[in-house]
């Protein structure tokens, strides 16, 4: 992997950093008028997803990080790891407990997820802005109340919990938004 | 690709820096500040260890002997000749360049404000920015407080006395972002301390202040003297607006032994840095030898402190064009 000085530092750039691939989310210069130049930066750790920041002497330089972003088809769980397939080439991708840590509520077969790999191992997986998921579980629904003031707890199929209005029964298919977990409408099946 | 040919700020700002450029000038006509302009090319460049000069070639026509000049980093020099030829009191509104600075608060050129002011202490200096600051840019009042005390405040320790083990203590406690595997100098250590610490803290407060007697250490072109406490103290200040170095005031240093001393000294730690050793400026020790009256000067980073009177958040914002479009 290519090596990067600090004068090419900007966000978006992966590098290693005490062993872990991290993401530049921000970069500084910090310089008194006639004194040494350091880089200020801000960086995502994608492997903890921690933020965090380091401070660098300009002209010093990181090793970058083999890190690539796919987009892959979730195919099944054997409870050990994920199984991604590649929709061109049909290749698995096996991702472990970690790395669907975010996802593991909105996993579902056949939907594409945006797969950081890093070495070829996936690190992270994040979900489609929405996905389709049936009810599993709630309270029977309160016939002709379309309002949708209030609302009850309902299980989805993948184990989620969301907040839905009150009409909403076992069996229906909901949309649903996984960056804000929460019900957007019914879906048609 | 269609080229991005718009400009970096806005119209309406570039207004009202055409707007502040005619304040300033009035403010120094109403003291008989003379105006002048001295040359962006020079055959000798700034020895500072961390200024890199740009450089070109002047080739005289139909030859093929190049030349080589520097560009103005500060118009510094050029002006202290004037000074020593009887100048008076003079300010300029000068394009400086500084090869290899860019980010949010840097730009590689940009446009100082230097003046000097024969017969001005340092304090009665002060009190001049501090007029301008409020006057021309609508700033607050600036507060004055002395390097020492401000990291006293801050950091609780004393810089001018304690010993470089305990700066450097206090470096990584407090600087947790830090690689601890890095070369630092003392006089680094309270420049991080000042950009990751107390600058934010400045800038938190929203509080403008002068900070004067800096260590001796970085008495730069500044004379060296003897504070209450008879420590040795660079007399200089700099100007900190929302955390934000502005600007940087001298009472000038006029021993041209001293300031060779100084340029000889700098070149030894540019030559440590496997960086090129620069021609000092013989003109200006030569004036300096004939005789600069004494006088105090600063120089302030015009662009930047539009920035702060437009409220912008980087400097590019109030430049016309940023070095990638130029």
């Amino acid at each position: 992997m290519a090596n990067y000085s600090t004068s090419e530092f900007k966000s978006g750039l992966k590098f290693m950093l005490d062993g872990d691939p991290c993401n530049i989310l921000e970069n500084e210069l910090v310089k008194p008028g006639k004194g040494q130049a350091f880089n200020r930066v801000k960086f995502r750790n994608l492997k903890t997803g921690r933020v965090n920041e380091r401070t660098f002497k300009s002209g010093d330089s990181v090793e970058g990080a083999d890190v690539m972003e796919i987009d892959l088809e979730y195919s099944y769980t054997d409870g050990e790891f994920w199984y991604f397939m590649d929709p061109v080439s049909f290749e698995q991708h096996a991702a472990d407990k970690t790395a669907i840590t975010d996802v593991k509520n909105w996993l579902k077969e056949q939907y594409v997820y945006t797969v950081t790999q890093w070495n070829g191992t996936p690190l992270v997986v994040t979900a489609p802005n929405f996905v389709n998921l049936i009810v599993a579980d709630t309270d029977p629904g309160l016939k002709g109340d379309t309002s949708g003031g209030g609302g009850k707890p309902a299980t989805l199929e993948t184990g989620a919990v969301v907040r839905v209005p009150l009409f909403i029964e076992i069996g229906e298919l909901l949309r649903v938004d996984t960056r804000s977990g929460e019900y957007v409408e019914r879906a048609k099946l | 690709m269609v080229a991005n040919w718009q400009p970096t700020a806005e119209i309406s700002t570039l207004k009202r820096r055409a707007q502040y450029l005619a304040d300033v000038r009035q403010f120094f006509a109403e003291r008989s500040v003379l105006e002048v302009e001295t040359p962006i090319l020079s055959n000798a460049a700034p020895t500072a260890p961390y200024m890199d000069s740009f450089t070109t070639d002047y080739i005289p026509l139909a030859s093929t002997r190049k030349q080589t000049y520097y560009l103005q980093t500060s118009p510094e020099f050029a002006m202290k000749r004037l000074l020593a030829a009887s100048s008076g009191a003079i300010f300029q509104i000068a394009r400086v360049f500084r090869n290899g600075e860019q980010g949010k608060f840097h730009s590689p050129e940009f446009t100082m404000l230097e003046w000097y002011r024969p017969g001005l202490s340092l304090n009665q200096l002060m009190d001049e920015v501090n007029t301008l600051v409020q006057q021309v840019f609508s700033l607050r009042q600036v507060s004055r407080l002395s390097y020492r005390g401000i990291f006293e405040f801050y950091l609780k320790i004393n810089v001018l006395t304690c010993d470089f083990e305990q700066i450097k203590q206090c470096v990584y406690e407090r600087i947790p972002s830090l690689a601890n595997d890095l070369e630092l100098s003392r006089d680094t250590c309270l420049e991080l301390l000042m950009g990751h610490v107390i600058e934010p803290r400045l800038a938190a407060m929203n509080l403008p202040v002068f900070i004067y007697d800096f260590p001796a250490s970085q008495a730069q072109l500044a004379i060296v003297k003897k504070d209450e406490a008879g420590n040795e103290v660079a007399d200089r200040f700099e100007l900190y607006i929302a955390g934000i170095e502005i600007a940087n005031g001298y009472n000038e240093l006029l021993d041209a032994d001293v300031l060779h001393q100084r340029f000889s000294e700098d070149n030894r730690q540019r030559l440590s840095q496997s960086k090129s050793e620069m021609p000092m400026d013989d003109n200006l020790l030569a004036a300096m030898k004939s005789g600069i009256p004494e006088c105090s000067g600063v120089a302030l980073g015009f662009d930047r402190i539009v920035m702060l009177a437009l409220n912008k958040t980087d400097i590019q914002s109030v430049q016309s064009f940023s070095l990638n479009l130029a």
